[in-house]
């Protein structure tokens, strides 16, 4: 199992002035760049660190936003892509949809390979729906814009013989040219997340690495499922090696530090739904009925709807008020000592059928840096010598 | 509803009643909400009220991408329809469709109004015409759409799923059409001198989503365009005032 250690740089110091509110609508005067840089600093030293660990690393993206500062994933990438020598960067990832100019990521992508002598994995996403609205993206049409860019952007890093022509729907350049091509050849592994079954079937189809966001029990062994039916599909057989989740961890050296430290990474949850209805729901980023089911929902508006979680035995829980051992049952975060870890991952992993990677959010929210390093270095050190037992 | 065949392109459109023609273009959502409306213009004219491709339940037309293709498609609707000196009455979102069909061809059309209508751009670049559909709550949406929101806001948990998955395909056909540029044409205020048949423009004194000054704005780049304004009615006067809608427009179509 490859194990991506994934932070989203929070800015939490405002947290609490912000209060129910942390996107789209926050004045950036809340945020104190002398109090970022630093926290820019620490972040990237973290992930630094994962180079000495073995831990790979994610990052991703959100705008206007408190819950992240990374805004423009790239740049973590290529400031790491030189700090580090070993381990892989994952960008988790580039919402091409959003993304206006598609050439352009091609040649990130492609740049960020070369600088890291071919440690680039590639991810496309759709994005949050909360991102259509900095980005003013048309959520409309959201899906066939991403899929003109991903098939633009690979075309892009593929084609070694000069310029070609593009005239699609929502991208027009008469001389596509990339320099540099990529080190990777024929590109760097393609990676999308995936948050239901329908999208996980074209992931299968497509042979391409899916990461699934806290899913958790409830909803995790259908997504894998229809990947591999997907996969099928194209007589393809899925390896463990297509699939990756995404959990909060929490290591301590006595269970009590562990879940405290999974508390915080926790926070996570609890901040990253506080935003607007009309933001989560933008018309057209879902199907008319599932954007009907929600306008239906009791407390559409005021947040309440967002805010469910499922536990193992199907119940709800309000992750805003859910305790480490709630979220522990429904599959979205392992804590405690090395042994529950491995055991809370072992369950997890049996119930599931299986992952090739674990996306490991080790910091997020008010955890001290000292407390991730230390979360770090024991995950590495006392847990993951023992995942290859898991299958 | 019926389905007309225009060009190989079927058309979902509501046609009843008798007398001289009224082509009737709908706003952008509530379109339940606007049937009795719609009843009510038929006790008077022959009303054609087509449903905006993607608004309603069939598939969008293959190629279909902005107002102009809805401006287009109703041209040829009018000719399919063999319609003459046809009164053509656009709300809001359909009197944006109802702008860009005037500007191009008139033939067919013998006089124009406007409710409330969107489509042009007045304001500078750092100021937006109509409120953000898509930035405001729901609570904030209605009290901007509605003189009177407590009355005629939908109330999303009361309604039958169908009625909700109604108003969610036309939020999502509003954000295809108008989500950028934003319920707009940037070059139609350039064209808005070739609409040359008479015009009325009704406009709701409490409209909070877009204000009467631009109503006002919109009569005065019209060459032969008059104003009314409406008490009691916000962005949606033919929800919230229908009667004195159709009185206005019977006037203006009588004389």
């Amino acid at each position: 199992m490859q194990v991506w250690h994934f932070s989203e740089m929070a800015y939490h110091p405002g947290w609490n002035e912000l209060g129910n509110q942390l996107r789209n609508v926050i004045p950036s005067r809340v945020c104190d760049p002398k109090v970022a840089a630093d926290l820019y600093h620490r972040y990237l030293d973290e992930w630094a660190l994962c180079d000495e660990l073995g831990l790979n690393i994610m990052t991703n993206e959100h705008h206007t936003t408190a819950t992240c500062i990374d805004s423009v994933a790239t740049i973590p990438m290529a400031i790491l892509a030189r700090e580090t020598k070993k381990v892989r960067l994952l960008c988790l990832g580039m919402p091409i949809g959003n993304r206006m100019d598609a050439v352009r990521v091609a040649e990130e992508y492609s740049m960020l390979d070369v600088i890291s002598r071919g440690r680039i994995e590639m991810g496309f996403v759709k994005g949050a729906p909360f991102e259509v609205t900095p980005a003013n993206s048309n959520p409309a049409t959201l899906m066939e814009r991403f899929w003109e860019a991903h098939d633009l952007i690979l075309k892009a890093m593929t084609t070694h013989d000069g310029p070609f022509n593009w005239e699609g729907k929502h991208f027009h350049y008469r001389q596509v040219n990339v320099w540099p091509r990529p080190y990777q050849q024929p590109h760097p592994p393609v990676w999308l997340t995936v948050n239901s079954p329908e999208s996980a079937f074209v992931g299968g189809q497509k042979g391409y690495v899916i990461g699934v966001l806290n899913s958790g029990y409830q909803r995790t062994p259908g997504i894998f499922e229809a990947y591999r039916k997907g996969a099928a599909d194209k007589r393809r057989t899925a390896g463990l090696d297509r699939l990756a989740y995404m959990a909060m961890v929490g290591v301590g050296r006595t269970r009590e530090e562990g879940y405290r430290r999974a508390d915080q990474v926790l926070d996570y949850s609890r901040t990253s739904r506080k935003v607007g209805a009309q933001f989560s729901f933008p018309p057209g980023y879902q199907s008319p009925q599932a954007y009907a089911q929600a306008l239906q929902m009791p407390g559409y508006g005021s947040g309440v709807a967002m805010r469910n979680m499922t536990l193992r035995n199907g119940k709800q829980a309000d992750v805003f008020k859910a305790s480490v051992d709630e979220f522990i049952d429904a599959g979205i975060c392992f804590a405690g000592t090395p042994d529950d870890v491995f055991d809370q991952m072992k369950a997890f992993y049996d119930h599931v059928g299986g992952f090739g990677h674990l996306l490991m959010m080790g910091q997020g929210g008010h955890i001290t840096h000292e407390d991730t390093v230390d979360n770090l270095t024991l995950f590495s050190k006392e847990v993951m010598p023992r995942l290859s037992e898991l299958g | 509803m019926e389905i007309v065949d225009v060009r190989g392109t079927p058309v979902e459109a509501h046609i009843a009643g008798s007398g001289s023609p009224l082509l009737y273009l709908h706003p952008e959502q509530l379109f339940d909400q606007t049937r009795p409306h719609i009843d009510a213009l038929a006790q008077k004219w022959r009303v054609i009220a087509p449903r905006h491709p993607g608004f309603g339940t069939l598939a969008m037309p293959d190629g279909f991408r902005s107002v102009d293709d809805i401006a287009y498609l109703y041209l040829d609707l009018l000719q399919k329809l063999d319609l003459k000196d046809a009164l053509v009455v656009g709300g809001s979102f359909g009197g944006w469709i109802a702008l860009e069909m005037c500007v191009r061809n008139t033939n067919r059309i013998g006089k124009l109004a406007l409710v409330s209508s969107v489509g042009v751009k007045f304001s500078g670049r750092e100021e937006r015409d109509f409120a953000d559909l898509f930035y405001l709550s729901e609570e904030q949406l209605y009290a901007t759409l509605m003189a009177d929101p407590a009355r005629w806001a939908p109330r999303f948990r009361e309604l039958e799923t169908a009625a909700v998955e109604t108003i969610a395909r036309e939020r999502q056909a509003t954000a295809f059409y108008g989500w950028k540029p934003y319920l707009h044409n940037p070059v139609l205020k350039r064209w808005l001198h070739r609409i040359d048949v008479p015009t009325l423009v009704i406009w709701g004194e409490q409209d909070r989503f877009a204000a009467p000054s631009y109503g006002r704005q919109l009569a005065e780049h019209i060459p032969n365009a008059e104003l009314r304004m409406l008490p009691g009615a916000g962005h949606y006067p033919h929800i919230e005032q229908s009667a004195e809608v159709i009185k206005m427009i019977e006037a203006f179509a009588s004389r």
